[in-house]
């Protein structure tokens, strides 16, 4: 271990800045185990409140209604600096939980989203989102499952319907350093959005 | 697969512990601000409540929002209030999350970037 307090509740008291990122994807896909795989801390879970106002077919009484509902979501941390946290938080893809990871990703680097390609169409709604909705950078990390037949990236893009420039990935969300190579692959994709004048590779 | 996924929490009770305000008086609190206690051990007024209270105990030492409100048990956003009322009586300081406006600076992205790389 890197930090000799990694296994304490709190942060040193160098830190000055946290720094987020989104861990997005259906049901069972591996957000709470990639979490996992990383965090210095036992991930955590807690939840925040979503409020709606509600269109439709229930204002008859013509009052306005809002709904508000609870998410669970559950989070990890890395002391990446001495100056620097990051947390990664791990929220489901589906289209009622949007405004839940619309508040998260403000100020982001940005969202890994996972894969189970059993399922593909789990994700179709998520990615949607990112690409229409939100200016988030995002990259896709696909997980194999025992039973999980090997694609190729090409025919993922296109199922799955990437935009050219967006990476996309291979990870066993078990594997500690396969995780780590799956949030490097992100943050070097944003890094290079802010210089895209940079060439090297 | 984790089943029960919606917790839910009693509004009423979040509604009393924040003393009727629905949100924060301010908006600089944010899910990962890091908030530390100024003089922990000064003590409180003789209202102020169970929550403050632990909320200030909690942050003797430097941890974000998020993780206060999974230790404490309670919503984000009610903590987020809690927070608020205690930098404004000057008891917790706040060290603000990433702003929206002027976003991520390439520096931090390179710091995460070379983090990640050590970890691997
Ligand atoms: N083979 C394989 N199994 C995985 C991988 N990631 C997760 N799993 C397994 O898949 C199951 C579900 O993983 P979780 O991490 O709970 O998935 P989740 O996305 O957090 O699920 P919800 O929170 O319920 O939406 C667990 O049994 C994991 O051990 C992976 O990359 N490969
Ligand atoms: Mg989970």
């Amino acid at each position: 271990m890197v930090f000799a307090d990694s296994g304490e509740r709190y942060l040193p008291d160098t830190v000055q800045q946290a720094v987020k990122i989104l861990i997005l994807g259906d049901f069972g896909v591996g957000k709470t185990t990639l979490i996992g795989s990383v965090s210095e801390i036992e991930p955590l879970r807690t939840e925040e409140t979503m409020t709606q106002a509600s269109v439709g077919v229930d204002d008859l009484d013509g009052l306005q209604h809002k709904t508000t509902t609870t998410v669970a979501m559950d989070f990890g941390r890395i002391t990446i600096s001495p100056r620097t946290a990051l947390y990664l938080f791990g929220a489901p893809g589906q289209q009622r939980f949007w405004n839940l990871w619309a508040g998260l990703s403000k100020g982001a680097v940005g969202a890994l989203v996972l894969i189970d390609t059993r399922r593909l169409e789990g994700s179709f709604d998520v990615l949607n989102q990112l690409e229409l909705q939100t200016d988030m950078p995002f990259a896709v990390a696909v997980n194999h499952f025992p039973d999980t037949y090997a694609h190729s990236e090409q025919e993922l893009r296109e199922a799955l319907d990437l935009l050219p420039h967006t990476p996309i990935v291979n990870c066993d969300a078990r594997d500690r350093a396969s995780s780590l190579d799956a949030l490097i692959t992100l943050v070097a994709y944003v890094s290079h959005l802010l210089v895209p004048q940079e060439t090297t590779s | 697969m984790s089943g029960g996924d919606e917790y839910r929490d009693s509004p009423v009770r979040a509604y009393v512990i924040t003393d009727g305000r629905a949100r924060p008086s301010r908006n600089t609190i944010g899910i990962d601000t890091l908030l530390l206690a100024v003089d922990p051990d000064k003590p409180l007024p003789i209202t102020t409540s169970r929550q403050h209270h632990e909320l200030l105990r909690m942050c003797r030492r430097l941890l974000s929002l998020v993780e206060a409100a999974a230790y404490l048990e309670l919503p984000v956003s009610v903590v987020g209030v809690l927070a608020s009322d205690l930098v404004d009586a000057g008891r917790l300081v706040a060290r603000p999350s990433i702003p929206e406006a002027t976003g991520l600076d390439l520096n931090t992205l390179q710091e995460v970037l070379d983090g990640l790389r050590r970890l691997r």
